[in-house]
């Protein structure tokens, strides 16, 4: 009975993906407006649904794509996969005033390496404080600290073994989660609410999807310029990592 | 009002189709992307840097152009308009396809790791975002 169901989903996922996502977001308004009387934000609980999806799909398969790793939801993996999600991100540039992004710019590229030195030194703390001693692991984990791509690519550039590698993806990970989680709830408190912090948010914070999520649950408006500048930290992260970062940390650390 | 009376002066045969708009959104980012590809090759990473800040400023230069000279029709904007108002949509998808469990599973150390930077960048947007105002202020 239920196998001809499932073929249809499975061959059309990106359709199925369509469809799930709908009804979810039509929840999470209903539920917005409704329970919240439009406190939280309906994007901020549909992507919490998401996560919390996310985490059952890891559960049930024990893959690294969330729910997209169970056949029949395998296209919320494309639909939410690079491809969709930069195309719909440099969409949301339409009808933005590039004085704005002017005006924010110079904020906006501070933020960026402060951003980035910030985050590897946290981390790179937290690995100390765990007992690691050598450069290399210091600024791996503290790569993971910036995002889950800086992490392992500045892992790989220094050698570092496979288990501080797979710690700093899960740094990088947490970082995500919480921006996507937190920063509506915390948007008040930083200001959030024009072009210039959000070119500052997204330069500091650097982790294209917690900043993307993060700025959809807070305000769509503000996402073209949080992506602006976000869309330049993993890259430079991975540029200072292996190079600057590790030898300021092979000064602190002598090993 | 000189520009919507520049429209209809022109010929529509063939100058208005909702996949222009989606084509040009397209091209920005394919263009973006390589670009972003190649600095970080020029740098020497194997990473993209700013590819999609630079197709943003593609597509706002090219949109800007376009409707400057009359050349940017209704349903040519609503082929680039529609994949900016599925960007939420995409974004749920996407959060539905972290690796969630991976972050849990972590540990203390990874999680504190994370947590730790979030916090103190938390805190030093809400400084540099009153920074700049306070600079704004004293400028005007």
């Amino acid at each position: 009975m239920l196998l001809p169901v499932e073929k249809v989903l499975t061959s059309y996922s990106l359709v199925t993906a369509f469809a799930i996502v709908g009804v979810t977001m039509w929840i999470s308004y209903t539920l917005s407006e409704r329970v919240t009387q439009g406190r939280v934000h309906g994007s901020a609980i549909a992507i919490l649904i998401g996560l919390i999806l996310a985490y059952f799909g890891g559960l049930l398969t024990a893959g690294k794509q969330g729910i997209a790793d169970v056949p029949m939801l395998s296209g919320m993996g494309l639909m939410g996969g690079a491809m969709l999600r930069d195309l719909a991100i440099v969409a949301t540039a339409f009808g933005v005033r590039m004085e704005e992004l002017r005006e924010g710019g110079l904020m906006g590229v501070l933020s960026l390496f402060t951003g980035i030195f910030v985050s590897f030194a946290m981390g790179g703390a937290v690995a100390y404080a765990f007992g690691y001693r050598d450069a290399v692991s210091i600024t791996t984990i503290g790569g993971g600290a910036a995002t889950y791509i800086v992490g392992p690519v500045t892992g790989a550039g220094l050698g570092a073994s496979s288990e501080v590698v797979a710690l700093s993806v899960a740094a990088g990970l947490v970082k995500a989660i919480l921006v996507m989680t937190l920063t509506p709830f915390l948007a008040k408190f930083m200001g959030l609410n024009n072009p210039r912090a959000a070119m500052i948010f997204g330069g500091l914070m650097g982790t294209n999807s917690g900043v993307m999520a993060g700025l959809a649950a807070t305000d769509p408006k503000l996402v073209p310029y949080g992506a602006m500048t976000a869309t330049f930290y993993t890259g430079l992260g991975c540029l200072l990592g292996p190079s600057f970062v590790f030898l300021i940390v092979k000064l602190i650390v002598p090993a | 009002m000189i520009a919507i009376l520049g429209i209809t002066e022109k010929n529509d045969f063939f100058a208005s189709m909702t996949i222009y708009g989606t084509a040009i959104l397209s091209l920005s980012l394919l263009i973006g992307l390589s670009a972003g590809r190649l600095l970080g090759a020029l740098l020497g990473v194997d990473a993209d840097i700013g590819g999609v800040g630079i197709a943003m400023i593609l597509l706002i230069f090219s949109t800007d152009y376009m409707k400057r000279t009359g050349r940017l029709k209704i349903s040519t904007e609503s082929g680039i308009s529609f994949w900016g108002t599925i960007y939420v949509p995409v974004v749920v998808a996407m959060s539905a396809s972290q690796n969630v469990r991976g972050a849990l599973s972590g540990g203390v150390m990874a999680s504190l790791a994370g947590a730790l930077g979030v916090a103190v960048c938390f805190g030093l947007v809400a400084l540099f975002v009153r920074l700049g105002r306070g600079k704004e202020k004293e400028g005007s």
